[in-house]
């Protein structure tokens, strides 16, 4: 896989994870293209397409696109499926991947990195994904300490 | 299983994100981003040491500004500092930071990679995978040089935990694919091989990976992964969906590394053992028989899942083409695919069939889906299906139904999208060349898609028509005779004229027996087309009667009359009156001898690939026509297009056009006859090769042809031809534009002369003229001192794709400029296709001994092509209602740089090209303008509007155009002009 993206239905990205090194101009520019495309695409179109000498593969959930960006080699429909396990694995850790459209963006990060990496599947086992995320969780909890509202707003 | 755990809170920054979001401008979005970026600021340089969650906040908080899409130039240093603690969440965070914002800061970097270092030798599992994430997410060389010896050790090392070994191994194909050289093969290749074995199933799906990237390079050293594939292949296909706990995946076992196995097993050729063959072919087949089976669940992820692995079995049993009986069970599998309710699978059955279709094994039992294939081609709603429909029409293609398939494609194209017209265009006419029985079916064939998509049908598919015509004597009386018939219709494309006017200059003869297409006849049907064609496809028109009048000396009265008219001897355009002049004084001077071997019929073309498959290989990249090319192994293809040869250099062909006519690859005549083969005159107006010799008279835009390749050295070219292409410099070896050349381009982009440049020594002033995709430009380079000028080298350089978009052909000036002096250089310009940067002009010269060398824009832009277009009211809005893609237009709306004046509003609007339409707008305030955008292989319609909006000191600029690179392109040209 060359890049994943993530946006909204109206065309904000929320996430984007690129395997390939490309200049941030770039980035932009195949940023700008593919949510247009794709957000330009009627609901029954088929979830694959051809791009510059890429395939997309993309499907929606709620308000949220993923679209995924592979090689000629690679398979369209396990990509689909790379998708949704990543869509459950967030949805475990968020309770709705919804929430994604507001916080967590930074978590979002870590999944992924747990579920892909250098743009193919390291670990396909949801309980495993979900294993390495607990115990980082739990390592987390050992190392805060509470503290009070107003100084985490940033007001003290 | 908790929702994001409560320890995870960062407060302030779930504030902030949530500010963000609720923005309701873009203004309000960037005012809060700034406050932010204040306060972040100052808390970093602040004399209070932060603690590392306000850190790590911080730089949580500056990322997500950074992926917002804002430019990020602090906060590095505090996030290299987050890599040393012991937090988890805070090495987390700074790793995060690290991988979407590193640049290479060598001091930055190496204290980066010093805490990956520590991070990899903590023996810590969290920390060291965090470390092989980022070593992954970032991918660099630097990090390649630093970490690449060390990676395969952690791989193969017997107490590395499995998430370890994992991370470890797609780091490794990470760093591998970047900088191949920096992994060194040894040893523990064997062991990475053994992963295949290893219990974890995670840890195989990762090796998978990794292995099948190394063994494309060094398919000898990782052969042994064959057998551990197969027979790991065979233990998932043949499982229960239980068996494998969490590694199923609804009721499909372990889906990702099946079609991982697969893909890997594609690297080699079937195995070579006979009992590894034997449980690889029964896996591949128990994975078929699965497809048969009643689903398991009706859920989407089970079909996928289980249909993933199964497209993945058939791309291997066609990698083998071995196996008649697994190719023709997957053939059928496909067949059944192609009538599915679902969208997704009809498409990938449709893409699978283009490559069965190549296998001789297959072929004829893809063919018996073609009535399903046509089907599809009609009814699918879906562009991007249909356009698998049609390549697999194209793949499924021989002599048995070409007529069908063709007929098809030709009433598909009537209605066909745009985006894909062209290519279906070239496909019927490769199709039609290489299954045609009869050259009157080949003929009509081409003439039919002249005339459903005209504008589509691109040089090398009516050169080669042509050039068919020409070498096959049977088929000329007929092709006369229909263009004839074509050329009646009241509205021809030009492409048509064309064809028509090439066609009956040779052939014309032929026909003229019939009264009804008698030599006066068919001259005033081409003549009424005449005015209303460009000047290209008149120069060949005029060709056309020069050769008439040998052929039909009945007309020659006319035709002189026709060439004295002022309107040609002393047309503007310097081809036109050229061969006005020149064609009239052979008529007149020539004996009918001369004339008749001057103007002999033209000789045939040497048989080489055709043309247009070359070019579709260029538009689809290589292998996308291979399915006629190896695919159709019978010998059926060599009597209309004669040997079918690969040309190892279309890629590098600088115009498509050159390479026509096969004449790049013949030898230049060794002796020219004098006067040369009239056929030359008409062949300059195409070609740019060498063999577009100067016949009667050179000109010196005959002598900047030949620049574009250099000629033989015996041709006589050589004399008037610029030295070897090597002692210009490429792009790579002249400077960066001078700082001020963008502003110098802009004063240019409304108006066509004046100083480009002037500094102490130098001055260089333009002057240009633009018409249809073609321009002239004069160069004046001022020695503005009194000392000579040395070794002065003027040269235009076309960076990156520009050579294939735009021509310009330059003649070398004088190498010295005597103090004082002035020289001028003519530069020849075609516009090939749109670009959106304009070429360099590189100077260089000595002056006083010291070198001197300065690089400029050259002030060519693709509006100089515009060709401005009238038209009324009800005309436009109906244009600019069906240019109402989101991508067709581009607004700018900007503050006015200079007074806002109507007049010179005006003005401007008229240099940038366009026409200026009255009374279309109902605003009187507003300016409406339309044109058309002329390139040699494509016309873009143009539609501007510019509301000035005085009060406000603002202007609001919309431009509509067929291309959405050209909107933006001309929205940005033109909105720094006010």
């Amino acid at each position: 896989m060359q890049f994943m993206l993530l946006f909204s239905r109206r065309g904000k990205l929320r996430l984007q994870k690129w395997y390939v090194p490309l200049s941030d101009k770039e980035k932009k520019k195949i940023t700008r293209e593919l949510v247009q495309t794709v957000l330009a695409r009627k609901p029954k179109m088929c979830s694959f397409l051809e791009w510059r000498d890429l395939k997309i593969v993309y499907r929606r959930y709620a308000s949220l696109y993923f679209c995924c960006a592979i090689e000629d080699q690679d398979n369209e429909l396990i990509t689909l499926e790379i998708i949704h396990r990543y869509v459950e694995l967030l949805d475990k850790c968020f309770g709705s991947v919804c929430e994604l459209d507001i916080f967590n963006f930074e978590k979002a990060y870590f999944i992924l990195d747990e579920f892909l990496l250098g743009g193919e599947v390291q670990e396909t086992s949801k309980k495993n994904v979900l294993k390495a995320i607990e115990q980082a969780d739990l390592l987390q909890e050992e190392a805060e300490t509470p503290r009070s509202v107003l100084e985490e707003i940033g007001l003290t | 299983m908790p929702a994001v755990s409560k320890g995870d809170g960062m407060r302030g920054l779930a504030v902030f994100i949530s500010d963000i979001r609720n923005c309701k401008s873009k203004e309000a979005e960037i005012k809060r981003i700034n406050k932010e970026l204040a306060n972040i600021r100052s808390k970093f340089k602040g004399d209070k040491a932060l603690d590392g969650y306000s850190k790590k906040k911080y730089v949580c908080k500056l990322l997500f500004i950074f992926l917002l899409g804002h430019d990020i130039d602090f906060g590095h240093m505090e996030a290299v500092n987050l890599l040393s603690s012991n937090k988890y969440t805070e090495k987390q965070i700074g790793y995060l930071f690290i991988s979407v914002l590193v640049n290479s800061n060598s001091e930055l970097i190496r204290l980066i990679n010093n805490a990956i270092k520590n991070d990899l030798a903590s023996r810590n599992p969290t920390f060291m995978c965090l470390a092989l994430h980022c070593i992954a997410n970032v991918g660099s060389r630097e990090m390649g040089e630093a970490f690449a010896a060390d990676i395969p050790r952690i791989l193969v090392a017997g107490d590395s935990m499995d998430s370890v070994k994992q991370s470890a191994a797609l780091c490794l194909l990470r760093l591998y694919k970047a900088s191949p050289d920096l992994v060194p093969m040894g040893e523990w290749t064997a062991r990475v091989v053994h992963l295949l074995n290893d219990q974890h199933m995670g840890v195989v799906t990762a090796a998978v990976s990794l292995i099948t990237c190394l063994c494309k390079k060094n398919p000898d050293d990782f052969k042994t992964c064959i057998s551990l594939a197969v027979s790991r292949l065979s233990r998932i296909v043949s499982s229960a969906s239980t068996d494998l706990q969490d590694y199923t995946y609804y009721f499909v076992p372990a889906p990702w590394l099946s079609v991982k196995l697969l893909r890997l097993l594609q690297c080699y050729p079937p195995p070579e053992d006979a009992a590894v063959k034997g449980r690889l072919v029964e896996s591949l087949e128990t994975v078929l028989n699965k497809a048969q089976e009643p689903p398991k669940s009706k859920k989407v992820q089970h079909s996928n899942a289980k249909n993933a692995i199964l497209f993945e079995t058939i791309s291997l049993i066609i990698h083998y083409d071995s196996e008649p009986n697994l190719l023709v069970r997957a053939c059928n599998q496909l067949g059944q695919f192609l009538q599915h309710r679902e969208t997704n699978l009809r498409y990938l059955a449709l893409e699978s069939m283009c490559t069965l279709a190549s296998s001789e094994f297959s072929h004829e039992a893809v063919k018996t889906h073609i009535d399903t294939v046509i089907n599809a081609l009609k009814t699918e709603r879906d562009v991007s299906v249909r356009q698998r429909a049609a390549d697999l029409l194209y793949a499924m293609c021989d002599r048995s139904n070409a007529k069908q398939i063709v007929s098809e494609m030709l009433r598909y194209l009537e209605t066909a999208d745009y985006a894909i017209r062209e290519e279906i265009v070239l496909k019927v006419a490769i199709l039609a060349e290489k299954y045609a029985v009869d050259y009157s079916w080949y003929v009509d064939t081409i003439l039919n898609l002249i005339r459903i998509a005209g504008d589509y049908v691109s040089e090398e598919v009516w050169y080669r028509v042509l050039q068919i015509v020409t070498n096959r004597d049977d088929v000329q009386g007929y092709a006369a005779k229909t263009v004839f018939e074509a050329l009646q219709a009241p509205a021809c494309h030009e492409n048509m004229v064309k064809v028509g006017g090439y066609i009956l200059g040779e052939f014309g003869n032929l026909i003229a027996g019939d009264p009804r297409s008698s030599p006066p006849v068919q001259f005033s049907l081409l003549h009424s087309k005449f005015h209303l064609c460009s000047v290209a496809t008149r120069a060949l028109l005029l060709s056309t009667y020069i050769k008439f009048i040998n052929l039909f000396p009945e007309t020659k009265a006319t035709i002189q009359g026709v060439l004295r008219a002022g309107s040609q001897l002393r047309n503007a355009d310097v081809e036109l009156q050229q061969r006005a002049v020149e064609y009239l004084t052979l008529s007149s001077v020539a004996s009918t001898d001369v004339l008749a071997t001057v103007l002999e019929e033209m000789p045939p073309f040497p048989e080489r690939e055709s043309s247009i498959l070359a070019k579709l290989k260029r538009k689809k990249g290589p292998g996308a026509a291979s399915a006629l090319d190896d695919g159709r192994r019978d010998a059926s293809s060599s009597d209309i297009n004669g040997a079918v040869e690969p040309t190892p250099s279309t890629v590098s062909t600088p115009s498509p056009s050159a390479d026509l006519l096969g004449l790049r690859a013949a030898p230049p005549p060794a002796a020219a006859p004098a006067p040369a083969s009239a056929g030359n005159l008409l062949v300059d107006v195409f070609s740019d090769g060498p063999a577009a010799q100067p016949s009667l008279g050179p000109t010196p835009e005959e002598a900047f042809l030949s620049e574009l390749e250099p000629p033989a050295p015996e041709s006589p070219m050589a004399l008037l031809a610029d030295p070897a292409p090597a002692a210009d410099p490429g792009p790579e070896d002249i400077g960066p534009p001078v700082p001020e050349a963008d502003e110098l381009l802009n004063k240019f982009v409304c108006k066509n002369n004046g100083v480009l440049f002037e500094n102490q020594l130098l001055q260089i002033g333009v002057k240009s003229e633009f018409r249809q995709n073609l321009g002239r430009m004069y160069l004046f380079y001022g020695n503005k001192t009194s000392v000579q000028f040395q070794n002065f080298l003027p040269t235009v350089v076309h960076p990156g794709d520009l050579q294939t978009q735009l021509a310009v052909q330059t003649k070398r000036v004088a190498a010295q400029v005597d103090g004082g002096a002035q020289v001028q250089q003519v530069l020849n310009i075609e516009c090939l296709r749109d670009f959106l940067t304009p070429p360099l002009l590189s100077v260089r010269f000595r002056y006083g001994g010291a070198p001197q060398s300065l690089t400029l824009k050259l002030p060519v832009t693709i509006n100089k092509f515009f060709q401005p277009t009238e038209m009324a009211a009800q005309d436009f809005f109906q244009r600019w209602k069906q240019l109402s893609l989101p991508l067709q237009e581009a607004q700018k709306i900007f503050k006015a740089n200079h007074p806002m004046d109507a007049e010179v509003t005006k003005a401007k609007l008229l240099g940038f090209g366009s026409a200026l339409l009255d009374n279309v707008d109902p605003n009187p305030e507003n300016f409406v303008g339309a044109g058309i955008i002329q390139t040699k292989a494509l016309q873009v319609g143009c539609l501007l509007r510019l509301e000035p909006n005085a009060q406000a000191q603002m202007y609001r600029l919309t431009l509509r155009t067929s291309k959405e690179s050209v909107s933006r392109h001309l929205c940005e040209l033109l909105a720094q002009q006010f």
